[in-house]
């Protein structure tokens, strides 16, 4: 009886917590099948906020600008985080080591609103003194980003190749590769899965960002988030709604499709080490 | 006994130590190791963890730099080589197989640097996959093969640029006992058929006196001992290699009758002196110690007839370990002696030996011959 009793209650709270993590995001997507204009009054089922949205020629092309962004950024922090995780993990001790490893890991904890601002105050000076970036538009969002996304492109990679064992590196120097040959032929191959996540996470991050883009951003380079923010403003249109379900559909299939993958390799693995150790035993 | 160090002065110096240490922040990892090292024979390296053998292997590889001393490899200085122009491939403890990799495809990465024409990888590929009888996994990535697999491939790998030095670093360390055995047989076969010159680092002594022609014993980064298995075994030149190799029964003591046909030496453990059935060098008052392995120790209810080298105790311990007995017995002098019987005995024995048992008074005794003397 009195555990019949717990085991009631704990599963009462892991829905209540559930509950809490996913009903607002639910109701959103159904609202997002509301005739209404009205975001709160259920006036029946239709899709035609989804053909408003698509034509909606402003809101596509934040779309349009949040991807390319977004794109740039994640593919330039994985470059540049990379080359710092490098430096963390294989160049041994150097001085101000431990000053370069907190200070590239401090915009993981800086307030985005020091950043944009800070960003913003660096690219007015830059423009009075040298002319460059010339007023605020996509590649300032771009620079922006670029800097945030670093740092979590480095906290990534830098564990990964922290586990990686190193005697594949020299394995492979001792093979008769150069140093250049042994990044590219080896360590790049092996960390590729943090890259990978890396970069994911960047994408994302870029493209869910409002704080700093808003501080940063000029005419003709609206991204998505600002784009949103802006029409919410106005009155919440069942568009947003819309939009939103696309989102949310499309990072969890995503999602979902990365995870099986990966289990898929998991069992994969498990099974072959199990087919070759049996050969084993039967030699 | 002399045979193997004859048999390796006849041949050629193929990698010359000369002086070489390294220091790191302060602390001499290696200390001024001098070592020649013959062609096609296998050495081994060994000692504790932390003695430094790790390190010297790595400087043969060029992965750390010596702070003194040269390193000559057929008569050529190697200071100026980087890893990857040294004619001397390593197999690592981890095998560091390229996860990503067919089995094929790892072993190939060595000649590919090389650029050698396609045709004559694929040739030399099939050549060592045959050697390690591995051609049936040709295809196959490192995470599908088992530990004993892996290790063939990485030896493979190895041995594929036919280098002039095969460096092995702890080679039976990821195995399980059981395969570990039967490996280092098969990794001996194979590379005296390939006949390539091996310098291995193990802390196993039993590994290293199973593999190798000669061994090395390493501590605190010095080079203490070197000779052939056999050799370290049974005319250790210090108390350190007396202890390190198996175990030992080593008596503290001092020279009292210096004699040109024999000597007597008083140990404090002992009630009688120690008779050793030839002279030495040195001189009365000396002090010295006296190493006697437990297998050479006999142990019986009766005393002895002989004149010297015996003592009376008790038994305090047997261990018995299945193929032999170790029995632990105690002086009066409060000194622990350990005796090795081989349990075929305890079979034939007569009723005497097999009634030795815990708490009974024993006589532990050994031959004028079987002592050795060690002076540091």
């Amino acid at each position: 009886m009195h555990s019949s009793w717990q085991k009631a209650l704990s599963w009462g709270i892991l829905a209540l917590g559930f509950a809490f993590l996913y009903v607002p995001i639910i109701v959103l997507i159904v609202y997002s099948f509301n005739e209404s204009r009205l975001v709160t009054v259920w006036s029946g089922f239709s899709l035609k906020w989804y053909g408003e949205l698509f034509s909606d020629r402003q809101m596509m092309k934040a779309v349009g600008v949040s991807l390319r962004i977004a794109f740039m950024s994640a593919t330039s922090a994985v470059v540049l985080g990379t080359m710092a995780a490098l430096v963390m993990v294989r160049f041994g001790g150097f001085k101000g080591k431990t000053l370069f490893t907190s200070m590239i890991t401090a915009p993981l904890v800086m307030p985005e609103v020091i950043t944009g601002l800070s960003l913003l105050l660096l690219f007015v000076s830059l423009d009075q003194f040298i002319g460059w970036p010339g007023g605020r538009g996509m590649t300032t969002i771009w620079i922006a980003h670029t800097t945030f996304c670093m740092a979590y492109v480095t906290v990534v990679v830098n564990s990964r190749l922290r586990e990686m064992d190193q005697s594949l590196e020299e394995a492979a120097l001792d093979l008769g590769a150069n140093r250049l040959k042994v990044f590219f032929l080896i360590t790049l191959p092996i960390v590729s899965p943090a890259l990978v996540a890396g970069w994911l996470l960047a994408f994302t991050l870029s493209l869910d960002d409002l704080v700093i883009a808003s501080f940063v951003s000029g005419p003709g380079s609206t991204t998505l988030p600002m784009e949103v923010f802006s029409s919410v403003r106005m009155g919440v249109s069942p568009k947003v709604n819309a939009l939103s379900a696309l989102l949310v559909t499309g990072i969890a299939s995503l999602t979902f499709v990365g995870w099986w993958l990966m289990r898929r390799q998991e069992h994969k693995r498990l099974a072959d080490l199990q087919a070759a150790k049996r050969q084993q035993e039967m030699v | 006994m002399a045979l193997p160090e004859n048999k390796a002065k006849q041949k050629k110096v193929q990698l010359q130590i000369c002086g070489v240490s390294k220091d790191f922040d302060g602390t001499l990892a290696v200390n001024n190791v001098d070592l020649d090292i013959y062609q096609g024979e296998i050495f081994a390296l060994l000692g504790a963890s932390g003695c430094g053998k790790t390190t010297l292997l790595r400087m043969l590889a060029g992965f750390e730099k010596p702070s003194a001393g040269s390193i000559l490899l057929e008569g050529e200085d190697m200071a100026r080589l980087a890893p990857y122009q040294r004619p001397m491939n390593m197999m690592f403890q981890s095998y560091a197989l390229f996860p990503h990799m067919t089995v094929e495809n790892n072993i190939a990465f060595g000649l590919k640097q090389d650029r050698m024409p396609k045709q004559q990888i694929a040739d030399k590929v099939a050549e060592v996959l045959g050697l390690v009888q591995m051609e049936a996994y040709a295809k196959r990535k490192p995470h599908q093969l088992s530990g004993g697999q892996q290790q063939r491939v990485a030896l493979a790998r190895s041995l594929a640029k036919s280098p002039k030095l095969l460096l092995l670093d702890e080679p039976m360390g990821a195995l399980d006992k059981k395969l570990r055995t039967r490996m280092q047989l098969e990794i001996v076969n194979i590379l005296e058929k390939v006949g390539v010159t091996c310098v291995m680092v193990t802390h196993d002594q039993e590994e290293a006196m199973t593999m190798a022609d000669r061994v090395g014993i390493m501590n605190a980064g010095i080079l203490s001992q070197v000779g052939s298995p056999m050799e370290v075994y049974e005319r250790p030149n210090s108390r350190m290699t007396a202890e390190f190799i198996g175990s030992v029964n080593l008596f503290e003591g001092e020279l009292v009758v210096d004699e040109v046909g024999y000597v007597e030496i008083a140990s404090d453990s002992l009630e009688s002196n120690i008779y050793i059935a030839h002279g030495i060098v040195g001189s009365e008052g000396m002090a010295l110690a006296v190493a006697i392995r437990p297998e050479k120790i006999n142990i019986s209810r009766t005393e002895p007839a002989q004149a010297h080298n015996k003592a009376r105790g008790v038994v305090e311990d047997i261990a018995y370990l299945g193929s032999h007995s170790v029995y632990h017995v105690r002086l009066p002098s409060g000194f622990k002696v350990l005796a090795s019987v081989a349990n075929s005995n305890r079979q034939i024995a007569s009723d005497e030996q097999q009634r030795i048992t815990w708490g009974d008074e024993v006589f532990v005794s050994w031959s004028d011959s079987c002592a050795v003397v060690l002076y540091s």
